[in-house]
């Protein structure tokens, strides 16, 4: 699938398209399709999101995955404070990252 | 101290009232992202990947407390709780709101601080030696010049736009502890014929394309200092590769044009700009020494009482030689075990404050290796010191050991990251310490980077580690025998990379290699450079 990320404008967090809107969580990431660039230059042009792009993920029993590394580690916080994640009770969290 | 007049406090306070202004209407949609990004950069605000990230300039390392105090209320204020003092001796906040920026800046101006030209391609941060005013072995206090050469290159109209970054640094000593020849240009202030001059030594750097900074010039006398820095720059500005990001350094154009066409060029340059005034008045010079005076230094105890074998340790460790032999410079170290290194919270930031309010005549330094000093302790005071920093968890004795390392922020943090940096640096340190080998090990320079653009220092570790994408999953190179020191040298690569688990087993079979051939009293570096890489890498590969 193809998902649609970025990080809101006034506080810098990483947000995920839902369809309809932009949340913290990547579960709640929509699969764009081919409409990727529209609804980002809409968005963007809106100043709801800050610098989006277009990803690669799959979607699993456990949730939306994206393809990189490096948006898992944007999806959850950094994997060296547990307790800054976006799921500090659940440090095995982590373990999905990597 | 360094302590603004009105003029800096004009600048500083004018630059934040344009950056509010700037935000607001990147926030109301009246300018883009691309009209944005540069304004912001200007101001160290980047964008990270879980949030904007703030890079604080502190010029030359050197802070008060009250600019300590400071920076801790801005981290619990507006971050989580905590900031990364970084190889530039800087500080930077992970998760910053674009909304807070201006009011983030508005603080640190109150406390003669900013973050002007902490990014872009521009004259950045200072860097000079953390016990500078303090050490031993210094001719003179280099932070005088280093202070002359902020206020020139703050807002110089000329070197706005370079075709890429410019990092400068001033030391006074044979010893270079602050990577010198690692710089654009580096400066060493030296002596001839009784005479105080500087010695230029340009094109250095890390990043893509390792350099180390030849010679150009052996001595500048002082009222030509200023004036000879400009010609290096206005040659480099005129043919800097600014088609090329990759080859836009300074260090490139030394390397392609050869050290002595580009030293013919600056001296041509120099010679047609000595008349032009270009030059501040000699006067200007002699007005800043008196801010980097020595404070009153007093008599006392010249040593310590060691029947504490934990503090006689830290001791040995963490502290260096003073001028006056009352004293001592204290490294306070950000790497506990298993920490993070070059992390520390707002409450450690005040509890350091505190101390150098306490016993440093307020004063205190950040090293490159991501620790903080407070350069003018009385020996007598070093118990009561140490057992504050111990009961603040800021007690490590390890200065210069493997668990001493740098480590950038990598993926965990860093939009350009290809592997993450921290979690090696927390495992080596915990594995070396359980094994109780760090001790035997001695000094050893373990230096860790999360992608090529190196700001870990990985060329210049005895032992380093790069973060590399192999296929989408991390891995990492090693490389043997670099040096930020007066001995400085650039790290080899071992072979190919290895996994996570396999580096950390790598880091361990190369020390067993340095143990099993140490002759005397040497360090893991002088080994290597006598037995050389081969028996390095049959231990890896074979
Ligand atoms: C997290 C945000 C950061 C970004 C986006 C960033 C970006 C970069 C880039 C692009 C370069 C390569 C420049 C070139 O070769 O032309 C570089 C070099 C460097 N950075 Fe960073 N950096 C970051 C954080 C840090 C930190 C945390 C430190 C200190 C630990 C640091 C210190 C340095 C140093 C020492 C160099 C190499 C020396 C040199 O060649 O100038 N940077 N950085
Ligand atoms: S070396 Fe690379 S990963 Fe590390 S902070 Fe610099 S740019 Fe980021």
């Amino acid at each position: 699938m193809k998902v649609l990320t970025g990080n809101d404008l006034k506080t810098g967090d990483v947000t995920w398209w839902t369809g309809t809107s932009w949340s913290r969580d990547v579960n709640d990431a929509a699969d764009v399709g081919e409409r990727g660039a529209e609804i980002l230059a809409r968005e963007e042009a809106a100043r709801r999101v800050n610098v989006p792009y277009l990803i690669e993920a799959e979607r699993t029993e456990n949730g939306v995955r994206p393809a990189h590394i490096k948006d898992r580690v944007r999806a959850v916080g950094p994997t060296v404070r547990p307790d800054l994640t976006l799921n500090p009770q659940n440090p095995e969290a982590l373990d999905w990252v990597i | 101290m360094y302590k603004y007049d009105n003029y800096d406090q004009q600048m500083v306070d004018a630059r934040v009232e344009e950056f509010r202004d700037q935000a607001r209407r990147r926030l109301e949609g009246k300018l883009t992202e691309d009209q944005f990004k540069p304004l912001r950069l200007m101001n160290g605000l980047y964008l990270q990947l879980h949030a904007y990230m703030l890079r604080v300039a502190i010029p030359y390392g050197t802070l008060n407390g009250e600019q300590m105090t400071a920076l801790a209320n801005i981290a619990d204020k507006y971050d989580r709780g905590y900031g990364h003092f970084t190889t530039r001796q800087n500080l930077q906040y992970n998760w910053i709101k674009l909304e807070d920026a201006a009011d983030i800046l508005a603080d640190l101006a109150k406390v003669e601080m900013h973050a002007i030209q902490t990014s872009g391609n521009c004259i950045r941060n200072i860097s000079s030696d953390h016990f500078a005013g303090a050490a031993q072995d210094e001719l003179v206090d280099p932070r005088p010049y280093a202070e002359l050469l902020r206020q020139w290159s703050s807002f110089h109209p000329e070197f706005t736009y370079l075709p890429r970054k410019f990092k400068i640094c001033v030391i006074a000593s044979e010893k270079d502890r602050a990577a010198m020849r690692l710089h654009d240009i580096g400066i060493q202030i030296v002596q001839q014929d009784g005479e105080i001059g500087a010695r230029f030594f340009v094109g250095g750097g890390m990043g893509r394309t390792p350099m180390i900074a030849p010679m150009i010039r052996d001595f500048v006398p002082l009222d030509q200092l200023i004036t000879y820095a400009e010609a290096c720059l206005r040659v480099y500005n005129r043919y800097g590769r600014r088609d090329n990001k990759y080859k836009a350094r300074i260090k490139i154009l030394v390397h392609e044009l050869g050290k002595d066409e580009y030293t013919r060029q600056v001296e041509e340059e120099f010679a047609h700009m000595l008349d032009q005034g270009v030059e501040p008045p000699r006067e200007e010079l002699e007005r800043l020494k008196p801010f980097f005076a020595d404070p009153t230094f007093e008599d006392g105890a010249k040593t310590v009482d060691r029947s504490d074998p934990d503090f006689a340790l830290w001791v040995d460790r963490n502290t260096h030689r003073h001028k006056n032999d009352a004293y001592v410079s204290a490294v306070i170290s950000l790497k506990p075990v298993a920490g993070i290194p070059g992390d520390a919270t707002g409450d450690q930031m005040r509890v350091m404050a505190n101390l150098a309010q306490q016993y440093s005549f307020d004063e205190l330094r950040i090293m490159h290796t991501q620790n903080v000093v407070l350069p003018h302790v009385k020996i007598a005071d070093l118990h009561a010191l140490w057992t504050q920093l111990d009961a603040a968890d800021l007690g490590a004795p390890n200065m210069d050991t493997i668990e001493d390392m740098i480590a950038c922020p990598g993926l965990d943090y860093c939009a350009l990251a290809n592997a993450r940096s921290i979690p090696l640096a927390q495992r080596i340190s915990e594995k070396f310490d359980a094994s109780g080998k760090t001790e035997k090990l001695g000094e050893l320079k373990l230096k860790i980077s999360g992608c090529i653009n190196a700001c870990g220092h990985h060329h210049a570790g005895h032992i380093g580690i790069l973060g590399v994408d192999k296929k989408g999953v991390e891995n990492y190179q090693l490389s043997l025998g670099g040096s930020e020191a007066e001995d400085v040298s650039l790290a080899k690569i071992t072979g190919p990379g290895f996994t996570e688990d396999g580096v950390i087993e790598a880091v361990e079979t190369v020390t067993d290699v340095y143990l099993a051939q140490k002759q005397g009293e040497e360090r893991f570096l002088d080994t290597y450079r006598r037995i050389g890489m081969a028996p390095f890498k049959e231990a890896l590969y074979d």
